[in-house]
């Protein structure tokens, strides 16, 4: 699919999230993120556990309300645009979650929790139409013969039988854009690929656009391969580019260090693999964010008084990819 | 003719609660119907004083010679009428105020949780005794009323958490995400998943309820009116049934009725559980 003269179809701008923690102190879980995802396009949010990814995926489905920044969708801001746009927006973006058996209502069966949304939406005119739509989705979903399961309730099935349940459900309303959060971190590696090879075909039928949240390198790597890749650290995106160029040339010393950190398939690549050294590994609170460059108490390539002095903006580098490094401003950091 | 036999084998699936359902019918129509069939003894037999049971009297005379059987059968109505209306009176007023309190949350939710301080620290039983010299309980509704209104507090505290915790879940973002609307997140996702805890709180209110009138009514605080299994205890009591062997029959009649229904009811929620959750149920 060509993304050249595809039209912007999500994007944030300058997001900041905020959160109450006690009477007076925030904590600020994304801080000035900006992204936008074209029609049918893959962006793929990477990173650590608690930096931000799955607020990102919120905010962009319309699930939280930015404290300051705009969410644009087709163009229009979504928290000030009208009722109507708001709706068309909150229709066209669904979300599938992380965890299988929390994301399906244990008291519904598989046809309560599909025909729901296409008779409330008018999708389906009745319980027959209803019906026949969601042994379709099933069928989308390769859950067959469709009959056995249209009866079950979700204990009844296994846990990719659910998440592909959930992304039946997350289909009903014709969405655009689906923001799949570690949609498949909790299944079987042999189930993961079944499944991403689904949500690919999907994009390719459909033209669905997708958020894919994950902490899984390996797993953006075969998924968003034609897509771009945005790594993010300590609420911030600090790389942003087309995954060949991220995963082949990383720029920023934190997505090398997440890349080195990956094996290889072969193990002597594996073993001759450069490691990146990293200064501390922990990672520091999001109550007390490191001055500066967040990432320079860890980073291997610190340099004192520049790194922790002033905070990053994001600048385009070589081919198409944005950096947020003081030391990538002049010229490339060595290899 | 198949959904029918489902609903049998999903009644029968426990039987420890398909009894209880049994015993709960059981006293269901021998309290409404029964009176139909059997007439109630008022004649006073001075030489059928304490009989024991016979073919006659199924569970022996009273003090005045009076067939206890038939006193039991009619003395359910009451007993029966106060337990289902105060029970559900408690619930409803416990679920609206519950769900309202975690849903608005703020001021609405400070006064609910305030309010349902101040009632659970009001002592039930002291109050329903002052209640009794200012109103006359002899109507049975009022009783019930009054009873309902002051149990909701713990149930409503309870299904306060339940939603506040089940509106976080994630299937409940997803009808948010699929704009399913308020109404049918509140029906459909959230209430579904307590409802076995709703339906056992509901028998629970009800036992309470029982205890609570035939409480009430065997301290005498409650005017006697016509017959009730706490009027029975109560005159027993008064008679002296407890220093007679011959009088066993009619003290351990109506602690009998009461104590097999409330049983009944209590193994009756085993059923409910099952019925509501359907993880409890493998093969239906």
């Amino acid at each position: 699919m060509s993304t050249q003269e595809a039209q912007e179809l999500l994007s944030l701008h300058h997001v900041v999230m905020e959160f109450k923690v006690s009477r007076r102190a925030t904590v600020r879980v994304l801080d000035d993120v900006s992204f936008s995802v074209k029609e049918g396009e893959i962006l793929c949010l990477v990173g650590e556990s608690g930096c931000g990814k799955t607020t990102s995926g919120k905010i962009a489905a319309g699930l939280l309300q930015p404290t300051s920044g705009e969410v644009r969708f087709r163009g229009q801001n979504v928290w000030t645009a009208d009722k109507a746009t708001f709706r068309q927006y909150r229709r066209g973006v669904q979300i599938i979650h992380q965890d299988p058996y929390a994301s399906l209502n244990p008291t519904q069966r598989v046809e309560d929790i599909l025909s729901a949304p296409l008779l409330r939406h008018k999708i389906a005119r009745n319980r027959r139409e209803a019906h026949q739509q969601v042994l379709d989705l099933l069928r989308t979903v390769d859950l067959t013969p469709p009959e056995d399961f249209i009866k079950k309730y979700p204990h009844q099935l296994s846990g990719g039988q659910r998440q592909r349940v959930s992304i039946a459900r997350a289909l009903t309303l014709r969405p655009q854009f689906l923001v799949a959060d570690e949609a498949v971190s909790m299944l079987d590696v042999s189930i993961r690929v079944s499944l991403l090879q689904l949500l690919e075909r999907l994009r390719d039928q459909m033209g669905v656009a997708y958020l894919f949240i994950t902490h899984d390198l390996a797993v953006a790597k075969y998924f968003a391969w034609e897509g771009r890749i945005a790594v993010m650290y300590l609420g911030r995106i600090v790389e942003i580019g087309p995954t060949p160029q991220i995963i082949n040339n990383p720029q920023h010393p934190y997505t090398r260090a997440l890349l080195s950190a990956l094996p290889e398939a072969d193990p002597k690549a594996t073993r001759s693999k450069q490691r990146v050294h990293l200064r501390s590994l922990d990672v520091p609170s999001l109550l007390n964010v490191p001055r500066g460059c967040s990432f320079h108490p860890r980073c291997p390539l610190f340099e004192e008084g520049l790194c922790d002095g002033k905070v990053p903006e994001l600048h385009a580098a070589s081919n198409g990819v944005q950096v947020a490094c003081h030391l990538n401003e002049n010229e490339k950091v060595a290899a | 003719m198949e959904s029918l036999r489902r609903t049998f084998r999903l009644l029968t699936y426990n039987k420890v609660g398909f009894i209880g359902l049994l015993g709960v019918i059981f006293f269901v129509l021998m309290a409404f119907v029964g009176p139909y069939f059997v007439p109630l003894d008022t004649k006073t037999k001075v030489d059928k004083i304490y009989e024991p049971p016979s073919k006659t009297f199924w569970l022996g005379t009273d003090s005045e010679g009076r067939d206890i059987f038939s006193q039991i059968v009619h003395g359910g109505k009451d007993v029966l009428v106060v337990a289902f209306l105060a029970g559900i009176i408690s619930t409803t007023i416990a679920v609206v105020l519950g769900s309202l309190s975690a849903l608005a949350g703020g001021g609405v939710d400070g006064l609910i949780m305030a309010l349902a301080d101040i009632v659970l620290t009001i002592p039930q039983f002291p109050l329903l005794a002052v209640l009794a010299g200012l109103v006359k309980f002899n109507n049975v509704t009022l009783l019930a009323v009054i009873l309902g209104v002051l149990s909701w507090p713990a149930l409503t505290r309870a299904i306060r958490a339940q939603v506040l915790s089940l509106r976080e879940r994630e299937f409940v973002e997803a009808a948010r995400a699929l704009d399913l609307g308020t109404k049918h997140i509140i029906l459909k996702e959230i209430l579904p998943n307590m409802m076995s805890y709703i339906a056992i709180n509901l028998i629970f209110a009800m036992t309470a309820a029982i205890y609570a009138q035939v409480g009430l009514v065997f301290l005498g605080l409650v005017p006697f009116s016509g017959h009730n299994w706490g009027v029975m205890l109560s005159l027993a009591w008064t008679r002296g049934a407890i220093f007679f062997k011959d009088s066993l029959w009619y003290i351990m009649s109506p602690v009998a009725a009461i104590a097999l229904f409330q049983l009944s009811l209590i193994s009756f929620t085993r059923l409910l559980e099952e019925i509501f959750n359907p993880r409890l149920r493998t093969s239906v």
